[in-house]
């Protein structure tokens, strides 16, 4: 330390020494020398330098640049260096080095410079460094001295070391923290890492003060301490290396330096060739340092910054990726070998595709980044998932621009159909991607004729033909064969012949040698033959190819390339000669052995031929002689002549025919003859001798003529040519799967394809065909199809050879160019003559063969698969369909699957598989008996399965999250499992099991509790259905829009602006509607005024005698005047909350008051659908306040009177709360419902007692109501699902338009057209309306009498209860029942009534409609239109009313639509009301019809059934019914008096009974005054109060709370009696009709 | 305090406030806001919960772009699940070319889970018209698309039918505390990454 710091202080002295005279030299009135002494010469230099820049810059092109500026940063890597004391030296020298840089900063320290002014700097930097190369110099010369030994070339060396640091060491530095301090930017060398560097002080550097002690203080000891910790730790990271080894290892890095040093320097002069380069490494180190001075505040002219210097700053700021490809090794840590986890036989999945470039910038770019090489994978590539994308698209891409899209591809929509397997297992998607594949290599095809070929194609084709066919005999050589044969039979033969000739003759041998001739006779002759034929080729080309020469002389054109050379290959003719000879004598001698065998053979013959015909002739001679006897000269000549006949006779084989034949003698072999035929022959089968053999050799070296040159009619037919382009198209399984590219028809008739399409197939391949089009312009047509066998599996891409497939096509093609054209006669001959016609063909090369996984699998089926040649299935790709649905369970069979598929066990898609078969294969069957698709499932679930079942607070979440409906909204699920009370689950667990057990108690009836259970079914279905559309969103339903105006809108509209704001008029202005789900309880008030009433029964008088008291009732005008008639008020209750107004005189009073009812939502759920679904109803009770006097007290008789208030139920009104929510409010005048009989009261008012007796009945009383919510809610919105239908989709469309016409033009007329029926389907309403017949016994009740029967019959269909589908299906959506339903189900809403009433009616003979209109209070509903004479008549379905069509009273508002079954006529007169309403349908411009005649009707058949089928009524059941019934009104009379006994009157009970009966005969008409006067008489001394409730039978429930409405047993005074009465009339089907008769008395 | 209360639950505190907004196209905005949460959750606080909360009406200054709002918040939550977490849902009204009253923007941010301080940019978007002509009308005559509820951009069910246009942004600063949260089983606490990391920086600067 102390050497190094000597040193330094030399250096700086000398330093101080040069700047000093630099100093002198230059101007020396510095202003800005403020501080120390070291500034002033940089100052100084700085504006000296700047002049000389230009002369500078030169100068340091030329120096060794890097050198100079990087040996301060160079002293770490010095420890490294050789033995202990050069290496101290050297590391001094370093280290002497060293302070001038860090004085450097300290002048830039202290320095006022601001940090802006960097060009300066660069230039003190550079005056500085070449101060250091002066300093160093002499330090080098001191360190030579010293150390003589190691003095070569020091600052070479240096840099070496530096050098080797950083490309070698400084990567694998791995303290970030040291290598990043702005201390130690050594080993930097790079720019970018340079300019990090300085980011990262800027950023580190906190404060002035601290940076200045840091340079001040701590910077000398710091420094030469600094660089040895780190060498230190250098030195522990090479382990290994010994205190001994030193010198060595240090030469050897020397070495490797040397290289990179080379290297280096190279990169360096070309980084100079820029003058930029070296100022900005400069600058990025001065940048550091000039922040540092920001204490001294200097004003300076603001600082002009260059365009260079931008764009220097520029590159410092920006970084370009370089497009050059990164070597491995730098991605890969030190000493890696890249590894390639493929070729270890690790699944690594297709990389996606990435371009080169692209792929080389990101590379470049990571490795900049901090810990980049942890992005690099082992193979030295970036880490990359596998390419998720298809390589095929799943469905073919469809061509149509705007045109019609093809028909076959034109969506064809179809109804839906009820299939009866729709619930069977389907087996699950097959998995796109096929194993198999088909790989078909389409290299190519070559036409042998084209249509266009011209004359001299063809011969050129021909002449290629045949020596395509010469070249292939050649290669064959038959001839070669053959002769060698030949040559080897017949030594064998002459072998044998002379073992023959030595041994003398055996049999065995002679018959060998017969053999053996034959077989070198045959050889012979069959090499004759193929001798000719190879000749007759030969001589074939020859000719071909003259003719070739003179057509092309002829055209004065070439057209093709093909030229023939004949070489000659020269013999030696002397040896030719004598093989031709030896050869010809062989043949001659074989032949004349051959003939002589021959000759043999015949001679032989000949001789017994002889000698038969010798005998013969002895006998003819025999014959002779007797007539020789006559001349014995004569016989000696003829002799002599015979002799000589003979000869003759041999000779010209002639013979006489009647005589047997005196056999030829044969012929002696002509050897010379012989001889003659084979040269004959030799010379024309075989070459000459000496004649030199020709081989021909066909190129295509020759030129064609250019076209220019050419006739105009070549010139055509050379352009039809380039016209035509030929493409094939793939057909597999006779469906196109792909098709080549279309290539242009070369000029040779060629055509090159070279494409090679995989195919993943699916289905067996059965053929593939390849389709050769040829294509003109854009038209294009078959040429020929190509049949490729399907390969074996065996047959594999890349071992198949290319076949070539000869196809050809007889079309018929001529042109009027030189094209010869195909199937056209051609005469090559100058006569015509010759004809030839050729047709198109060629040769497609093409190679089908099964592709190659990529494992080398080959991807065909295996051959087991298929057991039949022709059906080679691949049908068993999918796990599922191999094995089968049932399969899936056989561990044994997924295992074969998996082998016969050869699943790849690496691939991550088949890990499910595997482990499956891993486990199953482990032994024991531990793996589970189902086939997991997703084996993951289990690690997601966060519990177990049981414990999600046992837990209680799953279980409240789970139930929640179903929208169970006890649960929808509950709240505070408690976070603990043992805060959840079994308590909650008791309402939902009861509803579980009511669900499944009938309770019959309640129900009474067992019919009922089946037919209960099975709306609770199809109420259940339905809100599951209505809970999945309630999520269901239209964008009415998220965003709120304006209508579209239409244009005569939008102008009234701008009108209204102009308006004035505050009217004279005002109009009403609907109230603001609330969206249900803003609420909470006790938003919801239901508003009811009560207004008045009309017509209330009046009291009568109270008379003690019976038998006057009608007569007194009359005349008595005392109690009329004297006393009040009724004291009316109205009750009002509606959940649990009971008020009433104030009490009101006479019958017809008027209160005006409105009373306010609290509404709470059932489970706190204020949903649209949650308040659809509200049960409740408001119940308005008008009663009648009847004082009575007690009589005074006992104890205060003189103070007071006790009085006693009775109310006594004078009628009601029922309205459901779900009628107020759907019509948001209610005004009108309501018919109370007053019982029959209404003892103590009369409707007489007045002395009016001679009344219309329909009159009276029909006027009823009647009360005035306005029921509303406050706030408006809005109401819910029909179900807009699209059911399902069965309908014509024409028909429903045209509803769709009328109904939407009729809201549009009479928004308040409903319009139905279509209904849903029970199975979710939506109908025409039509289909519902039929005659049907209604219970037998009512059409025999009274024979003579339509009118009663139509009465009994509406009374039935009244009696059926009623149930609003919207209060039972929880929307508003309409499901229309069909009649035969309903009276199952008996239960329905009015619409149900209406439909039955109208087809009993119809059965009836009227002439009756269905009304769809609007009443009071019900909203929306339907009644029932009749015509009669007497007019038409309006009936209410549900009460069994009807009205006249004048008539006032009529509940019906509005009349919407007619129905009948023929069809829907729709109001479109001024005014809807029956009163107003013209019911003549035929009246076009009244009512609009839906079948008109452009739409008629389609002949709908109806869903009603033909006939129904009543059961007959149980008398005894419903006697037991009806006990049942009295027995628990009674026991509930007594429950509602818990603190009074409750007596009843057994008497007036018995009484009351007999009363019943004739009330239901009657049908509750006018019996009143009748039972008044027996009661009194009974019970004279009781004031009674009482009467009779006729209710529809649904439950008891009904009827208990329609008793407890009335309030009889509110009767508090003492000596009260009771008395109650249950009658029940059953009706067909289990329709009852109950009575039940109330009665209080009070004695008096 | 567990044996004390009836049933378990953890508290979550939102201090805060709606900072403002950048709104480049429109000026003169105010803001709504409410909470929106699932069926285990209640907030303790009823006032400001309870109903949407209208912020006043800001301007854009000449020098910034900006609205600032600074409308408080304070809620406390209470929840037995975590399900169904509190989220903020912001919408933004301000007056058209003609003085109408439009909508501006929707938002929603679900309230930070950890405890400590947040800053919030909500993206805001309004509902688009349904086609052109609609989209005019409703310029001429002040009544773009609303959502009904300005709470369905809290949910996700039936957003599909919608299409909208994005308009600005709502800068919302949260201050969260819970309480009992790390008891009842939920550690949203924040991770002690940054504390470990400070720890190694430090050994290594040791090392030298």
């Amino acid at each position: 330390m102390a050497a190094s710091s000597d040193i330094r202080e030399k250096l700086r002295m000398k330093r101080r020494a040069l700047q000093d005279t630099l100093v002198k030299n230059k101007n020396e009135d510095d202003i800005q020398e403020a501080e120390g002494s070291d500034e002033d010469p940089g100052e100084s230099l700085r504006r000296t330098l700047r002049a000389q820049r230009e002369k500078r810059k030169t100068k340091l092109l030329e120096q060794p640049f890097v050198q100079d500026e990087d040996v301060g940063e160079v002293s770490p890597t010095q420890y490294n260096s050789p033995n202990e004391g050069p290496s101290s030296r050297v590391d001094d020298s370093v280290v002497s080095t060293r302070p001038p840089t860090g004085s450097q900063r300290g002048v830039s320290v202290k320095s006022e410079q601001p940090s802006s002014s960097l060009h300066l700097d660069t230039f003190v930097t550079r005056h500085l460094q070449e101060k250091l190369r002066a300093a160093r110099s002499k330090g080098e010369s001191l360190q030579q001295q010293e150390t003589s030994k190691d003095s070569s070339e020091p600052v070479s060396r240096l840099q070496r070391l530096k050098d080797r640091d950083t490309i070698t060491r400084f990567d694998r530095e791995a303290d970030p923290v040291s290598s990043g301090r702005h201390d130690d930017p050594l080993t930097l060398r790079s720019r970018v890492k340079f300019q990090e560097q300085a980011r990262r002080v800027e950023k580190d550097f906190p404060t002035t003060e601290e940076a200045y002690n840091f340079f001040t203080f701590n910077y000398e000891p710091d420094q030469p301490s600094k660089p040895e910790s780190k060498s230190k730790m250098r030195q522990k990271q090479r382990d290994g290396v010994e205190e001994d080894d030193r010198d060595e290892n240090g030469q050897e890095e020397a070495e490797v330096e040397e290289e990179d040093e080379a290297e280096e320097d190279n990169q360096d002069q070309n980084e100079f060739q820029s003058e930029e380069a070296p100022l900005v490494r400069n600058e990025d180190n001065l940048f550091v340092i000039d922040h540092l001075p920001q204490d001294f505040v200097e004003v300076r002219k603001a600082e002009y910054v260059g365009f260079k210097k931008r764009v220097q700053r520029d590159c410092e700021l920006l970084f370009t990726p370089s497009f050059r490809a990164v070597p491995t090794s730098v991605k890969l840590p030190e000493n890696t070998m890249p590894r390639f986890l493929e070729d270890e036989g690790l699944y690594v999945g297709q990389r996606p595709a990435v371009s080169l470039t692209n792929k080389n910038i990101s590379e470049n770019r990571i490795l900049k980044m901090a810990e980049g090489s942890k992005w690099f994978g082992d193979d030295g590539k970036i880490l990359a998932l596998p390419d998720p994308i298809k390589e095929s698209s799943t469905r073919p891409p469809l061509f149509h621009m705007d045109e019609e899209l093809d028909p076959a591809l034109q969506t064809v929509y179809r109804k839906a159909m009820k299939s009866q397997y729709a619930n069977l297992y389907i087996a699950g998607a097959t998995d796109p991607e096929g194993d198999y594949q088909l790989d078909v290599d389409v290299s190519g095809l070559i036409f042998s004729h084209h249509p266009l070929f011209s004359r001299e194609h063809v011969l050129a084709s021909r002449l290629a033909q045949l020596y395509d066919q010469y070249l292939s005999r050649q290669q064959n050589n038959l001839t070669g064969h053959l002769t060698e044969k030949l040559n080897g039979l017949r030594k064998a033969l002459r072998n044998m012949m002379r073992i023959h000739g030595e041994q003398g003759s055996s049999e065995a041998l002679q018959h060998r040698i017969s053999e053996y001739s034959l077989e070198v006779r045959n050889t012979r002759q069959l090499r004759d033959l193929e001798q000719e034929k190879d000749r007759t080729l030969l001589r074939s080309i020859i000719k071909v190819w003259k003719e070739i020469k003179s057509l092309r002389e002829f055209q004065k054109y070439t057209n093709t390339p093909f030229k023939l050379f004949l070489r000659r290959e020269n013999v030696d003719r002397a040896l030719d000669e004598w093989e031709y000879e030896g050869e010809i004598l062989k043949e001659v001698l074989e032949l004349e052995a051959e003939s002589e065998e021959q000759y043999q053979k015949k001679l032989a013959e000949y001789n017994k031929q002889l000698e038969d015909w010798k005998l013969w002739r002895k006998k003819q001679k025999a014959k002779q002689k007797k007539k020789k006897k006559k001349s014995q000269t004569q016989d000696d000549t003829e002799e002599e002549q015979e002799e000589e006949e003979e000869q003759d006779q041999t000779e010209s084989e002639d013979q006489f025919e009647e005589d047997p034949v005196k056999p030829e003698v044969p012929e002696r072999p002509d050897i010379d003859s012989l001889e003659r035929w084979v040269r004959e022959k030799a010379s024309r089968i075989r070459r000459k001798p000496g004649e030199a053999i020709l081989v021909p050799e066909l190129c295509t070296s020759g030129g064609v003529t250019a076209s220019d040159l050419c006739p105009r009619a070549e010139v055509a037919r050379r352009e039809d040519v380039s016209r035509r382009s030929l493409f094939i198209k793939i057909l597999y399984n006779y469906k196109e799967v792909s098709r080549t590219d279309s290539c242009s028809l070369s000029t040779d008739f060629r055509v090159h394809f070279g494409q090679i399409f995989n195919l993943k197939v699916l289905n067996c391949p059965q053929s593939i065909n390849l389709q050769v089009f040829e294509e003109i312009g854009s038209s294009y047509s078959l040429l020929a199809q190509v049949f490729v066998p399907v390969p074996d599996p065996s047959v594999v891409t890349g071992r198949a050879p290319i076949e070539e497939i000869e196809f050809s096509s007889n079309q018929h093609v001529m042109f009027d160019h030189e094209g010869v054209g195909s199937d056209v006669p051609l005469s090559f001959e100058s006569d015509g003559s010759n004809k030839l016609t050729l047709l198109t063909s060629g040769k497609l090369s093409c190679c089908v063969s099964w592709g190659i996984g990529e494992e080398g699998v080959p991807l065909a089926p295996p051959l087991s698969q298929h057991p039949g040649g022709t059906h080679r299935g691949l049908g068993h790709l999918d796990a599922v369909s191999y094995i089968g649905a049932s399969g899936l369970y056989d561990m044994k069979k997924i295992g074969e699957w998996a082998v016969q598929s050869r699943l790849d066990p690496n691939d991550p898609k088949n890990t499910s598989i595997m482990h499956l078969l891993k486990v199953a294969s482990s032994g024991e069957v531990t793996a589970p008996d189902y086939f997991r698709l997703e084996h993951l499932q289990e690690e997601f679930n966060f519990v177990s399965d049981e414990e999600m079942e046992s837990s209680k607070r799953f279980r409240l979440l789970r139930l929640r999250n179903q929208e169970a409906p006890e649960f929808r909204n509950y709240k505070f699920v408690p976070l603990l499992e043992r805060e959840v009370s079994d308590k909650v689950f008791q309402d939902y667990e009861k509803r579980l099991k009511d669900g499944e057990t009938i309770d019959t108690r309640q129900h009474l009836n067992p019919h009922r509790a089946v037919v209960a259970k099975y709306l609770q079914q199809i109420r259940e279905s339905v809100i599951n259905r209505f809970i999945l559309t309630k999520h269901h969103y239209q964008l009415s339903d998220l965003v709120i829009e304006e209508e579209i105006p239409s244009i005569g809108i939008l102008g009234i509209n701008l009108f209204k602006l102009a308006e004035s704001k505050r009217p004279l008029k005002p109009q009403r202005i609907e109230r603001k509607k609330v969206t249900a789900q803003n609420l909470s309880d006790g938003d919801i008030k239901l508003l009811i005024n009560v207004i008045r009433a009309h017509n209330i029964p009046i009291r009568k008088p109270q008379s003690s005698k019976p038998g006057q008291s009608s007569q007194s009732a009359v005349q008595g005008s005392d109690w009329y005047l004297s006393q009040v008639q009724v004291r009316p008020f109205v009750e009002v209750s509606f959940q649990r909350t009971v008020l009433q107004t104030t009490t009101a005189d006479g019958p017809n009073p008027s209160w005006n008051e409105e009373l306010q009812l609290p509404f709470n939502a059932p489970n706190g759920d204020y949903s649209t659908g949650s308040l659809q679904s509200v049960k409740d109803e408001v119940f308005i009770n008008i009663f009648d306040e009847v004082l009575y006097e007690t009589g005074p007290d006992d104890k205060s008789r003189a103070t007071s009177i006790h009085t006693q208030i009775e109310k006594h139920w004078l009628g009601s009104v029922k309205i459901p709360f779900s009628t107020i929510y759907s019509q948001s409010k209610i005004d009108g005048a309501f018919k109370v419902n007053t019982p029959a009989v209404l003892l103590g009261y009369s409707r007489e008012h007045g002395n009016t007692s001679v009344y219309d007796q329909w009159r009276s009945t029909q006027g009823g009383t009647f009360v005035r109501l306005f029921i509303t919510v406050e706030p408006q809610l809005v109401p819910g919105e029909s179900v807009r699902e699209k059911f399902n239908s069965q309908e014509d989709e024409r028909l429903l469309q045209a509803s769709e338009k009328f109904e939407k016409h009729a809201a549009g033009g009479y928004p308040d007329r409903p319009c139905i057209t279509t209904v849903i029926d029970l199975s979710g389907k939506t109908i025409f309403i039509t289909r519902y309306i039929r005659p049907l017949n209604p219970p037998q016994e009512f059409l025999d009740a009274f024979p003579n009498n339509p009118q009663e029967a139509t009465s009994l019959v509406a009374r039935y269909v009244s009696l059926i209860p009623s149930l609003p589908d919207q209060v039972s299906f929880s929307a508003t959506c309409d499901l229309l029942s069909t009649c035969d339903q309903f009276l199952t189900l008996l239960a329905g809403d009015e619409q149900e009534h209406a439909v039955l009433l109208c087809n009993y009616f119809l059965f009836l003979g009227k002439k009756a409609w269905l009304i769809i209109g609007t009443a009071i209070p019900e909203g929306p509903t339907a009644y029932v239109l009749t015509h009669e004479q007497s007019g038409y008549f309006i009936w209410n379905p549900s009460s069994g009313q009807f009205y006249e069509k004048g008539d006032t009273f009529c509940p019906l508002q509005t009349v919407g639509c007619l129905v009948n079954s023929d069809n829907v006529w729709f109001n479109i007169q001024e005014n809807p009301s029956p009163l107003h309403t013209n019911f003549d349908i035929t009246k076009v411009k009244m009512w609009k019809p839906f079948f008109s005649r452009s739409f008629s009707h389609p002949g709908l058949s109806s869903v009603q059934p033909e006939e129904l089928a009543y059961r007959q009524t149980d008398k005894a059941a419903a006697a037991e019914l009806q006990d049942r019934v009295e027995k628990i009104l009674k026991e509930k009379i007594m429950e509602w008096r818990p603190r009074h006994p409750t007596r009843w009157n057994r008497y007036c009970t018995t009484t009351l009974k007999q009363f019943l009966p004739k009330l239901e005969q009657s049908r509750g008409q006018d019996v009143a005054e009748g039972h008044r006067v027996e009661l009194q008489n009974l019970l004279g001394d009781y004031r009674i109060s009482g009467f009779p409730l006729h209710l529809p039978f649904s439950e008891v429930g009904p009827i208990i709370e329609a008793v407890h409405s009335t309030g009889v047993h509110n009767i508090h005074s003492s000596n009260v009696e009771f008395a109650l009465a249950v009658y029940i009339q059953p009706y067909p089907n289990n329709v009852p009709s109950v009575w039940v008769y109330l009665a209080s008395l009070v004695r008096t | 305090m567990e044996k004390t209360s009836n049933s378990s639950v953890f508290l979550l505190t939102v201090n805060g406030q709606i900072e403002g907004a950048n709104f480049p196209d429109y000026d003169n905005l105010y803001c709504k806001y409410c909470y929106v949460y699932g069926h285990d959750w209640a907030p303790t606080t009823v006032s400001t919960v309870e109903k949407h909360c209208i912020t006043q009406i800001t301007s854009k200054s000449s020098q910034s772009h900006k609205l600032i709002w600074n409308f408080p918040l304070e809620t406390t939550f209470k929840s037995t699940n975590p399900s169904g977490w509190p989220q903020l849902v912001v919408s933004v009204y301000g007056p058209d070319v003609f003085g109408n009253d439009v909508v501006r923007g929707y938002g929603a941010t679900h309230i930070p889970f950890t405890p400590g301080q947040h800053i919030r940019t909500i993206p805001m978007f309004v509902p688009e018209p349904t086609w052109r002509l609609q989209k005019f009308t409703g310029w001429l005559l002040g009544r773009r698309p609303e959502y009904t509820d300005p709470k369905v951009v809290a949910h996700g069910e039936g957003r599909e039918v919608t299409r909208v246009r994005s308009q600005g942004f709502v800068t919302v600063s949260f201050h969260i505390m819970t309480k009992d949260m790390k008891r009842m089983g939920y550690d949203t606490g924040p991770t002690n990454s940054s504390t470990v990391q400070f720890a190694t920086s430090s050994q290594s600067r040791d090392a030298q």
